[in-house]
């Protein structure tokens, strides 16, 4: 179990941290700061610790951090912020798409992930891409409400 | 001690993290039964984190760029590592007949619960993993898949059906790897199908089945089906199959096999459904696998 120094590129940031090979990506990114990825089912899911690592989604909590090494990996926090939120994370505030918000991190990124794919996802595509993650409040409808507005927004920029 | 249900990854192990085949089997032939290989770790990492497996040493195959890949020359040669996803594309967009015919397996990929299980899961792992779900296994049978397992200083080629030997429990020796899945080419009219039954869309079977038919104008050549979740291995039905050689195909006589092979399988009752419905089901799935097979051998 001997630790190693493992480089961790975050929303553009580089991370050295020594981490013992049981830990996931989840808690390497968690412990580094990085809470808007969510601890939910920790068993691939529910779709809370979704991040995109060189392009795709995946479930942080089933992907070892020794195997993100020197790997570009985004997590929420790197769409936008409050001041300069995502067009997807302004939709799920206007569109109602988050009420305890604990999807929401896993949920954007499954959609950004699908919108960087299909820009114009018919609604089979999306619900498609959203079917990983798994939301106990909302009933859906919002969250696909927003995912197909944010597409809208992002194309006719 | 308290089951936990926070499954975070307790277990402690060395991680090994080989780029060539022989590496990967020198570190299984030198840690023997206390290592385990990673491929996706879908599976693995659940176990681990549950506690039901402990490997001391764990030795990823994600960087033996040997085992991933997928080459058509004669068969369809499958490297271990080839994602889901990935199989999933090719299938629904390269193939020319006679493997067009391989329809069945796309389907299962493509019914491999969530986007991001079918990037990260490998064909590999869902075959070693030995469950009986698993939904790549089916529609493998009944193309008369060969896997090839290969350790430090020997290779030999099965077929799957052998492969199989127990829930969790696979012929590979301990200093083995599974490295490819071989695909014979398949015969000319012929076309499958599969079916998968589960309680929502991305949970793991309750009853899956798959058939491939080959026709000779009205009747049947060849039939092969074969079913997940209702024995300890994913199985063929065998005398099923051959009431179904040479006959005319009709609804009438798929429903008949339907039942018949419903009565080969032994299913139990478990916490996704009970054995009754199980049989029931299996019998409604394979004959509309076999009507849907038919139908795409026009
Ligand atoms: C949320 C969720 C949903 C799922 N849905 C489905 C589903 O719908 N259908 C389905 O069939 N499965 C499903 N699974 C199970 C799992 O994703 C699949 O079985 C997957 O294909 C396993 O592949 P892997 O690469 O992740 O395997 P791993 O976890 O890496 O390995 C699985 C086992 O195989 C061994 N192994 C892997 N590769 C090799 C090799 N090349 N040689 C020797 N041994 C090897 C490992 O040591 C381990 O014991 C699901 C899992 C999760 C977590
Ligand atoms: S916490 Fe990873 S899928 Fe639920
Ligand atoms: S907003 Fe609460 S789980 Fe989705």
């Amino acid at each position: 179990m001997t630790p190693k120094l493992v480089k961790l590129n975050v929303n553009g940031r580089a991370h050295h941290t020594a981490l013992a090979p049981n830990t996931t990506l989840l808690h390497a990114l968690r412990d580094l700061g990085y809470t808007d990825v969510k601890s939910g089912c920790e068993k691939g899911d529910c779709g809370a610790c979704g991040v995109i690592v060189n392009g795709a989604v995946v479930n942080s909590c089933l992907l070892l951090a020794w195997l993100a090494d020197n790997q570009e990996i985004i997590t929420v926090a790197g769409l936008g912020a409050a001041a300069k939120p995502h067009p997807l994370q302004q939709a799920f505030v206007d569109f109602g798409a988050a009420q305890c918000g604990f999807c929401t991190p896993g949920m954007i990124m499954s959609a950004k992930a699908l919108l960087d794919e299909y820009p114009h996802p018919t609604d089979e595509q999306m619900r498609e891409a959203l079917s990983g993650n798994l939301c106990r409040c909302t009933g859906y409808t919002r969250i696909f409400e927003a995912v197909q507005n944010a597409a809208h927004e992002i194309t006719s920029d | 001690m308290l089951p936990t249900n926070t499954h975070i990854l307790f277990h402690e192990f060395d991680y090994h993290a080989p780029t060539t085949l022989y590496e990967a089997t020198e570190l299984l032939a030198q840690y023997g039964d206390s290592a385990r290989p990673i491929a996706g770790g879908t599976d693995l990492l659940v176990q681990m984190k549950m506690e039901r497996r402990q490997p001391a040493h764990v030795i990823s195959l994600a960087r033996v760029n040997a085992l991933q890949g997928i080459a058509l020359n004669g068969d369809l040669t499958i490297g271990a590592t080839t994602s889901i996803r990935d199989l999933h594309q090719y299938l629904t967009s390269k193939l020319q007949p006679p493997f067009a015919s391989l329809q069945s397996l796309g389907e299962a990929c493509n019914g491999f619960s969530t986007i991001q299980i079918m990037r990260m899961a490998t064909l590999g792992g869902n075959l070693c993993n030995a469950s009986p779900a698993s939904d790549s296994a089916p529609p493998l049978l009944t193309f008369d898949a060969r896997v090839t397992l290969k350790s430090k200083t020997f290779e030999r080629v099965m077929a799957l059906e052998h492969f199989f030997i127990a829930p969790g429990k696979t012929a590979l020796q301990a200093d083995e790897l599974l490295t490819h899945i071989r695909i014979p080419r398949p015969p000319h009219q012929s076309a499958s199908a599969f079916i998968k039954i589960a309680r929502v869309a991305a949970d793991i079977s309750q009853v899956c089945a798959a058939v491939r038919l080959t026709r000779d104008g009205n009747l049947i050549h060849d039939a092969r089906i074969a079913l997940g979740s209702v024995a300890p291995t994913p199985v063929r039905a065998a005398a099923a199959e051959r009431e179904l050689i040479g006959q005319t195909f009709s609804a009438a006589l798929a429903e008949k096999i339907g039942k018949r092979a419903a009565q080969e399988i032994q299913p139990i009752s478990d916490i996704r459904a009970t054995r009754a419905y199980r049989q029931h089901i299996a019998a409604v799935i394979v004959r509309d696998a076999l009507l849907r097979a038919w139908e795409r051998t026009q």
